[in-house]
């Protein structure tokens, strides 16, 4: 079994294996990264920093890329509603 | 002028793929100081992502080796942002501004997927075919999720061979380009013995998934979420229910560094002589940016520039006709992976093409340039500067590109104004 870790999405625990990517975990819960400004549900796009459609806020700092942040244990994501 | 962190190389390496990481290890030498700049938190670039260092069994860790055992500096987490003179790179890190000089520099800055806009391509779920296999290497559980892979290239294969591997349902690799477009290429590789056997190796992975040549994606449709692709060759269409959709239409070159130096370019990417050197003397380019070729091509691009810049001209001679070989394979990789026309008419007037201002194709076919589409309809203005858009609106109403401007990535304030000359001083009020 591959190592494990907790943190904190919308409010919400969820355990994700350590190395994972914070869009990782967003994508297991089935949750969007942002809303687009037209109101849009979105996820991640290019996985490598490219595209900005991951952006989220991570310990109460807004607009970072969650498919180049990995988790850590306790560390809070919001989703941008 | 705070946290400002200066460094100074002989040979500096933007980029810590194959090609920049070739690079160094080729110029590494005792009283040479090298270093190699990446904004990733590990070297290994896009093929060897996650798995540097920790798989031995991996063809990376040779590499790894050669590097851990060279006398050069790696510089993690360090995005390149700007060049503000001649011998002079601005990065940003989490600490702050960092100045690098150098007397060489050699740019291995690599490529991305190129990502066309058609009916509900903006949905969570959707994503490029090696950012699906980035997202499962970063530890997205795959095990039975049904996943159609569509678009371009040989990338999709790839993908398909890794997700299959990881337990996935690959229903089908959708490839635009038409058979007969592709069969000269395959033709290339079966007389090529290391690369036929890798073709071989990934037919017998995916025996049970179709591979459809001339077959493209539609429509995207699903509530919050993608719940089914239309797939079509022109003629005929089906609606194929799924969970993912791994989708790039092959691989375009991360060319605005090269092009922010006023290095040449021809056809979209960066040109050089046979030793690697750009238009600039003392500015090498090697890898993807030079040329869509693969893993081998930026090794050999790597090594070549790393021995130029070095002055091991014979060292660097001696792979020329490796190279040659490599760039025919490359320029028969772009014919058979040209993109068809009918691409061109996948987006409805509603769909977006500008994803972060959320910009649909009715309001910009009208445009004579991205220029003026970037002025009346914030296209291309938003976090990713265009690195989406403007690759999809050049093949759409065939926009050139226009020339870059720093910063080539978004950065911090604090960052801008840590920056010492004049220029970036005013971006930082401008903003
Ligand atoms: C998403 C993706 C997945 C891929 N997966 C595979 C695969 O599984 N198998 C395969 O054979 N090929 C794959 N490829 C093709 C790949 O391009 C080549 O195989 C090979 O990695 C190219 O090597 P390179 O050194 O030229 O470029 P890259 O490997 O792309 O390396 C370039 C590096 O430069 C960095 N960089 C760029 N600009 C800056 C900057 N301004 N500041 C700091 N750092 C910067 C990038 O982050 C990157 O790490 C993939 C390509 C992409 C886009
Ligand atoms: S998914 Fe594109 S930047 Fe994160």
């Amino acid at each position: 079994m591959p190592e494990t870790l907790t943190l904190t999405v919308n409010g919400q625990q969820l355990q994700v294996p350590s190395g994972a990517t914070v869009a990782v975990a967003l994508n297991i819960l089935g949750q969007p990264c942002r809303t687009s400004v037209s109101g849009q549900p979105r996820g991640p796009l290019c996985a490598m920093g490219i595209c900005y459609e991951c952006r989220v806020t991570i310990n109460g700092i807004a607009n970072r890329l969650a498919c180049q942040v990995l988790c850590t244990p306790g560390m809070e994501v919001q989703t941008i509603v | 002028m705070c946290n400002a962190h200066t460094h100074n190389y002989d040979v500096l390496i933007l980029g810590g793929g194959p090609a920049g990481i070739a690079a160094a290890s080729a110029a590494a030498a005792p009283h040479t100081s090298v270093a190699i700049v990446d904004e990733n938190p590990t070297l290994g670039g896009q093929i060897w992502r996650n798995s540097f260092a920790a798989d031995v069994s991996d063809p990376a860790a040779h590499w790894y080796q050669r590097i851990q055992h060279s006398p050069i500096t790696r510089l993690h987490d360090l995005r390149v942002f700007h060049a503000p003179s001649p011998g002079t790179l601005q990065a940003e890190a989490g600490n702050g501004l960092h100045t690098l000089h150098y007397k060489k520099l050699i740019l291995a800055t690599g490529a991305r997927e190129r990502f066309l806009p058609f009916p509900g391509w903006t949905l969570p779920n959707i994503m490029g075919a090696g950012a699906l296999q980035n997202m499962v290497k970063s530890g997205l559980p795959i095990t039975g999720k049904r996943i159609v892979i569509a678009g371009s290239g040989p990338l999709l294969i790839v993908v398909a061979a890794y997700l299959k591997k990881h337990h996935a349902r690959v229903i089908c690799i959708c490839e635009q380009a038409p058979l007969r477009q592709l069969l000269p290429f395959a033709k290339g590789v079966i007389t090529n013995t290391e690369k036929l056997s890798q073709a071989l190796q990934y037919r017998l992975q995916l025996l049970t998934v179709p591979y459809r040549a001339g077959w493209w994606p539609a429509i995207a449709r699903g509530q919050s979420q993608l719940e089914t692709i239309t797939v079509t060759d022109g003629a005929r269409r089906y609606i194929i229910p799924c969970d993912y959709l791994a989708c790039g239409f092959h691989l375009v070159p991360n060319i605005e560094l090269p092009s922010l130096l006023g290095c040449s370019q021809s056809n979209g990417f960066v040109k050089v002589d046979t030793t690697q050197q750009t238009s600039i003397p003392g500015i090498y380019a090697a890898g993807e940016i030079t040329g869509i070729g693969g893993l081998e091509k930026s090794i050999l691009e790597g090594t070549i520039a790393g021995y130029s810049a070095t002055g091991q001209s014979t060292a660097a001679q001696q792979l020329s006709a490796a190279r040659s070989k490599s760039l025919r394979f490359a320029s028969a990789m772009q014919r058979a992976f040209a993109l068809r026309p009918e691409l061109r008419r996948l987006p409805a007037p509603s769909t977006l093409v500008c994803r972060c201002e959320d910009v649909p194709h009715s309001h910009l076919v009208s445009h004579s340039s991205w220029r003026s589409a970037k002025l009346h309809t914030r296209c291309g203005m938003g976090s990713c500067q265009g690195r989406v858009c403007g690759t999809a609106t050049e093949f759409l109403y065939g926009w050139p590109s226009e020339s870059v401007r720093p910063p080539i990535l978004p950065v911090r304030l604090q960052t801008l104004a840590q920056a010492e000359d004049p220029a970036s001083q005013e971006l930082s009020t401008a903003i």
